[in-house]
């Protein structure tokens, strides 16, 4: 995984509240069994006509949309299913962080093991993004900071541990396997076993 | 110190090193329900990374999504002619991780295939008190029982094949206390309904919520699971009900449930799980549904929902509110009772239990589904299947003029090859209204079983208390 300690980038705008997964990739793309090329079903049904030509007000169509990585979105961006391909597909084109007013729980949780931030600010900061697309905006997450321009800074809160696996590249796992010895003692301590089998 | 609450108690029981400041907890999964479509890459993960399934014996395997419902003799062999290529290549991918890892997979031809929510209740893997995850949302069905299931991503799908735990900080807990009788032709799908109406798709963002009170104790646990399964669509991971009586008896003789004195001694530890009079919670809300009326949806996400005898809302200027209703072509200010109806959808994990198919069957039988009307009925797994043809419901249904199908997730999300057509008007007992949700261009309008199978014969959206008689009743004065 790439580490990200800043991020400095004009922002995207998607401003629709309550964007949910399958909007960022319809279920009929889910049939893959491979991480790559999720990207090419990125918001398809909101970005690519019925004969897959882009539609050019969709924000993420815009020519300087392409080399921008941070998104202003919605209030509850990510909501609806659990599949991860929401992440992936976004991470693949290009974009690193999410700002928002709110972010839902499991998207939140599938972006943060993807190298992708999400970051919720408050209401006031959320709109003047909303109403300024392609400010040049920067997330720093050693600091735990967006600075907008003109010199303003808001703070954000983030999981401490993901936020550590971010900044050094690493991914959740290796945690949960050099707590192996814990689990087995856990699992021998139990007052009744979870085996499907007994 | 006040006391615990359900979701306190499961919590505790299941830590296995603490969160601090720094690290979130390791927090141990008893059950891990997997399907076809949320595992393939975290199985790839464990190729590359030469892990092993750590415990195949807490699996519970299946497929649902991208099987096809097509109602044939043999799904196995008859695969490549009822399915497109690519969900077709992803089952067998499913055949081949679970042999290569050595998990028990009910696949085609097992009388345990079906919704990944339906099955595990169904043969007694789901039990109170329990932590259940699955790669798919409506894990939250499970909390019905007392237990705690919530969905991840393949990440975590891949923490928790190779080491049944996963890093979880601590959620919060909300309490929603709900009262009164429900009046007929009215139930649980309207009760989640109108609740995620009124706290919103965001309410329960961070929490895990217990469904409390004496209308929650006087359903059935079918009904529970609706409640539960919805619980996701307000934000909330997890929905939890307390064990009780109808828990146990639910449980009682299924496969899967501990025998013998283990029986016993499951059964008081599952009844000491409630919620100790003093516990408390971080957010309460009360709702109650005496004056309940079924609920329809308008809009693409399932907070956009109305009383079927009101108007759709006036958006004034919410731009994301009038997208919403101009891709429903519908109007502010105007009924959705009426509306012309394409295809009838039940089903899902949601609405596709034995409780759900007799009341289709109650409001179908004698009737016909209107000739501009697609309805399709499918049952939540195959034992639902078989005990409703036991029970005669399928000559019910065919002979309204339904589509009887095989067991899977089918039309619920438009990744099989049910799927709605461009424009096409579906009422459907699922879960999500989200745009193209079931089939690019189609509209979706939530609503109950009953109200679905009023609005088939109809053929156009209906108050399914009109035809159970009801209305006509009150108005004569014959019911309160």
């Amino acid at each position: 995984m790439e580490k990200i300690t800043q991020l400095t980038s004009a922002t995207i705008v998607l401003a629709i509240d309550d964007v949910d997964t399958d909007q960022i990739v319809p279920a009929r793309f889910l049939t893959t069994t491979e991480r790559e090329g999720i990207g090419a079903a990125l918001f398809a049904d909101w970005r690519l006509d019925k004969d897959g030509n882009e539609i050019a007000d969709f924000p993420l169509n815009a020519p300087e949309a392409r080399n921008r990585k941070i998104l202003v979105a919605g209030r509850n961006f990510g909501c609806g299913s659990s599949r991860e391909h929401a992440p992936w597909a976004i991470h693949d084109f290009g974009i690193r962080a999410i700002i928002s007013s709110e972010i839902a729980d499991i998207f939140r949780n599938n972006s943060l093991n993807n190298g992708l931030l999400p970051v919720v600010v408050d209401e006031s900061t959320h709109q003047w993004l909303l109403s300024n697309p392609g400010a040049e905006v920067t997330v720093d997450l050693e600091a735990c900071e967006v600075r907008l321009p003109e010199g303003k800074t808001v703070s954000f809160a983030i999981e401490p541990f993901a936020r550590h696996c971010i900044m050094e590249g690493i991914d959740q796992m290796g945690f949960l396997l050099q707590s192996r010895d814990n689990i087995e003692a856990f699992e021998n301590n139990r007052p009744w076993n979870p085996s499907l089998n007994v | 110190m006040s006391g615990k609450s359900l979701f306190e108690k499961v919590w505790e029981d299941h830590v296995v090193i603490p969160e601090t400041e720094d690290t979130p907890a390791v927090f141990y999964i008893d059950l891990h329900i997997i399907h076809e479509v949320t595992t393939p890459q975290a199985f790839n993960m464990l190729r590359e990374t030469g892990l092993p399934v750590a415990h195949p014996d807490q699996i519970l395997a299946t497929m649902d999504h991208s099987t096809p419902t097509v109602p044939v003799e043999n799904l196995e062999e008859s695969l490549d002619a009822v399915s497109d290529p690519e969900p077709a290549k992803q089952i067998r991918a499913m055949v081949k991780n679970c042999e290569d890892f050595g998990i028990e997979l009910h696949g085609f031809g097992s009388e345990h295939r079906g919704i990944v929510h339906v099955i595990g209740p169904e043969i007694g893997a789901t039990q109170p008190g329990k932590t259940i995850v699955c790669g798919d949302s409506h894990s939250s069905t499970h909390g019905a029982f007392g237990a705690m299931g919530f969905g991840i991503g393949a990440t975590m799908v891949g923490h928790v094949l190779a080491t049944q735990c996963l890093l979880m900080r601590k959620p919060k807990s909300m309490a929603v206390n709900i009262s009164g009788e429900f009046k007929p032709g009215v139930g649980a799908k309207d009760l989640i309904l109108a609740l995620i109406g009124k706290i919103g798709v965001d309410g329960g963002t961070g929490h895990v919520i217990e469904y409390r009170g004496e209308t929650i104790r006087n359903l059935n646990m079918e009904e529970r699971m609706t409640i539960c399964n919805m619980t996701i669509e307000a934000g909330a991971g997890a929905g939890m009900i307390a064990p009780d009586d109808t828990t146990i008896e639910y449980l009682r003789g299924r496969e899967k449930v501990p025998q013998g004195a283990d029986w016993d001694s499951a059964v008081e530890r599952w009844l000491a799980l409630a919620s100790d009079p003093d516990a408390t919670y971080d957010k309460q809300v009360d709702f109650d549904v005496s004056e309940l009326e079924p609920q329809v949806t308008y809009g693409t996400n399932p907070g956009m929902v109305v009383p079927i005898s009101k108007r759709v809302p006036n958006p004034g200027d919410n731009l994301s509110f009038k997208k919403s209703i101009q891709y429903m072509q519908v109007e502010a200010d105007k009924p959705m009772l009426g509306t012309k109806v394409d295809v009838v959808f039940v089903g899902s994990c949601t609405n596709s239990r034995m409780t759900d198919l007799r009341a289709v069957a109650k409001i179908l039988d004698g009737n016909k589904v209107a000739d501009s009307v697609r309805m399709l009925i499918v049952p939540g797994s195959e034992a639902v299947k078989k005990k409703a043809e036991q029970e005669g419901l399928h000559i019910i249904f065919t002979a309204a003029g339904a589509e009887w199908r095989e067991a899977g997730c089918s039309m619920c999300l438009g990744m099989n090859s049910d799927k709605l057509g461009k424009g096409q008007l579906c009422v459907s007992t699922s879960n999500r209204n989200f745009e193209g949700r079931q089939g690019p261009g189609g509209r979706t309008v939530l609503a109950s079983p009953e109200t679905a199978a009023a609005s088939a014969i109809a053929g156009v959206i209906a108050d399914p208390r009109e035809i159970l008689g009801e209305l006509h009743d009150q108005a004569n004065g014959k019911v309160n």
